[in-house]
């Protein structure tokens, strides 16, 4: 008996012999082929356009950087490395010396940490350890942490506009009663405003990385018979030391660059401050009161090799201060 | 013996409580001076606004009333010019990143986006004058819109990179799996479902950039009249509170704390939105 599988179909054969089906399918086929190349085509294109972008970046750093550098070779022809403590700022006469803002924007900026670190610890503590929002129902902490959050987000001209206003009045009240020249502007009311405006960002900063410190430690300390207050000083603090000191870094990274806020309340001066309630000016101060008026190359060089320099020192205090944070979280 | 060990137990107990009180004490007074300002901006602000305070141009000095039209309009233009320059790079570069995340070159893109958020928003003013305005010979609000773009980047770029790194490789390879190409790959199936970090975080790095100042003092330099040409001086809101805040008239004053209190309320609700989209629209996998 013959297996029926043995039998040829011969209609299906007939089918595939005929030679505009196997042509048609043949184009199906190309077709295919030809949509899948298409859609590599595209593909290939779309990396490429995603490495673009990312190459935009690394060029943008680039050229920021080689702009200023290439800005400020006249005013470096012009004078030289003497630039940096040169102590006479006189664009008339076209003497520029850069020390009066490099002291004014040190003292502003030190001065504002200063007087920020308590608070900025404080509140950090306050929401990192006494009361942590989410963990449990904490109205005053989640309002605390809200109102450290919106008042982060302020623009800085607001705050010096108030600063104008507010503080600047109170200053002078002080000077007056103190006996020293009641200008009200000055490095001391920079300070101040500054102080105010890293606060949130200082603070929110210490209370990620008090937050990490491990649970099992403290309460080791705890079991043995630590209070709070011992197991903060003696086991939070010092865990979290060097990310705290990483975040004042960072902080201070902030109050460098600071230009509204301090332009408007430091009083711009281009002498050497003598004390610290003078008038004077950082680096960014005189960079956005004095670059629409250069009237020259040398001295609107001069401005922009200024830019540099805190280009390069804030961002080398940003990245140190990234770097310890990040090593910190990881271990 | 055992008197004076409890005797030392409580004073350990009391220092511990008086270190809380401190704490709560500084956090409370810390909160005063940041809480008055939010107050005191909306007490003075709250009066210079009305119809005519959005619509009608700044009036010269001596004469009452005016508005903030010019510097709305040109806030609005110049953000939004910048939007559009930052946001394909932005996040094209985040996906680059995400894509990428162990590469030497993402290593160093990465290197460059911490760069960017330290830069001091004045030396971007610098550096957009030198690239637009010197060439083009005038102030500009492109060139103002092009410093915010590079101020924006960072911000876009880590916030957006946070989310997309998250996307589960299992999603990605049954996409793959069914012949799906990789580009389709990702705008089909990775943005959608990481849509809530990339659009929150550019809602959060335009609610950064809005009241910046320093970066358009010499770049879209300010312009009492009303504008809609790009290559031509124009108004922001930040810029006309630098202005007036400095001016010695009364009355431009008035206007400028207005111009604060909206400015505020401006950033307050993209904060909010920037909250409302990741509450609403993250995607857990």
């Amino acid at each position: 008996m013959p297996s029926p599988l043995a039998t040829p179909p011969t209609e299906k054969s007939s089918r595939y012999s005929d030679t505009t089906e196997a042509t048609r399918s043949l184009s199906r086929m190309r077709r295919l082929t030809l949509r899948i190349s298409y859609a590599e085509k595209k593909d290939r294109f779309f990396r490429n356009g995603l490495l673009l972008a990312g190459l935009t970046i690394l060029c943008l750093v680039i050229a920021i950087f080689l702009t200023l550098v290439i800005g400020s070779i006249p005013s470096f022809r012009a004078t030289g490395i003497h630039f940096f403590w040169g102590k006479v700022w006189d664009p008339v006469t076209g003497v520029f010396g850069a020390l009066p803002f490099l002291i004014g924007t040190l003292l502003t900026s030190f001065l504002a940490l200063l007087i920020s670190i308590p608070f900025s610890i404080s509140i950090a503590l306050f929401l990192g350890e006494y009361f942590p929002p989410g963990k449990g129902k904490n109205r005053l902490a989640g309002l605390v942490q809200e109102a450290v959050e919106l008042i982060a987000g302020i623009p800085s001209v607001i705050y010096g506009f108030w600063g104008l206003f507010v503080l600047v009045p109170i200053v002078r009240n002080i000077e007056t009663q103190w006996h020293v020249l009641p200008y009200g502007v000055g490095i001391f009311t920079a300070s101040l405003i500054l102080a105010i405006m890293i606060i949130p960002y200082a603070a929110s900063l210490s209370r990620e990385i008090i937050s990490l410190v491990p649970d099992e430690l403290k309460e080791a300390a705890y079991s043995l018979g630590a209070t709070h207050w011992e197991v903060i000083r003696y086991i939070v603090l010092p865990y979290a030391r060097t990310g705290i000191f990483a975040g004042i870094l960072l902080s201070l990274g902030r109050a460098l660059g600071e230009t509204m806020a301090v332009t408007m309340v430091i009083g711009n001066t281009s002498a050497i401050p003598t004390s610290i309630f003078s008038p004077g000016n950082t680096l960014a101060s005189v960079i956005a009161n004095e670059f629409t008026e250069a009237a020259n190359e040398t001295y609107l060089s001069a401005l922009i090799e200024l830019g540099l320099v805190l280009f390069v020192v804030t961002t080398l205090i940003h990245l140190i201060g990234k770097r310890v944070i990040r090593q910190f979280s990881t271990t | 013996m055992q008197i004076v060990s409890i005797k030392r137990l409580r004073r350990r107990e009391l220092r511990s409580k008086l270190v809380r009180s401190g704490v709560l004490f500084f956090t409370l007074l810390t909160l005063l001076p940041l809480v008055y300002i939010l107050l005191y901006i909306v007490k003075q602000g709250i009066g210079a606004i009305n119809w005519s305070f959005f619509v009608q141009l700044p009036k010269p000095v001596g004469e009452s009333g005016g508005g903030i039209a010019n510097a709305l309009a040109g806030s609005f233009i110049i953000v939004g010019v910048a939007t559009l320059l930052a946001v394909p790079i932005g996040i094209a570069s985040a996906l680059y990143l995400s894509e990428h995340s162990n590469g030497q070159l993402a290593g160093a893109i990465r290197f460059c986006v911490e760069v960017l958020v330290g830069i001091p928003s004045i030396v971007v003013g610098i550096v957009a004058y030198d690239w637009l305005v010197k060439p083009m010979g005038y102030f500009s609000a492109l060139s103002g819109s092009v410093a915010l773009a590079i101020m924006m980047l960072p911000i876009m770029i880590r916030s957006a990179e946070e989310t997309l790194k998250r996307f589960p490789t299992s999603l990605r390879e049954a996409s793959l799996a069914l012949g799906v190409p990789y580009y389709k790959t990702i705008i089909k199936v990775l943005l959608p479902c990481s849509l809530s970090g990339v659009l929150s975080g550019i809602i959060l790095s335009v609610a950064r950039i809005v009241g910046e100042t320093a970066p358009l003092l010499f770049t879209a330099f300010g312009n009492p009249y009303l504008t809609t040409n790009i290559l031509r001086p124009m108004q922001s809101l930040p810029l006309l509170i630098y202005n007036y805040a400095i001016s010695p008239y009364d009355s431009w004053h008035q206007l400028a704390w207005g111009a604060a209190l909206v400015l505020l309320i401006w950033i307050l609700l993209l904060n909010i939105l920037t909250r409302i989209i990741i509450r609403r629209w993250s995607v857990r996998y």
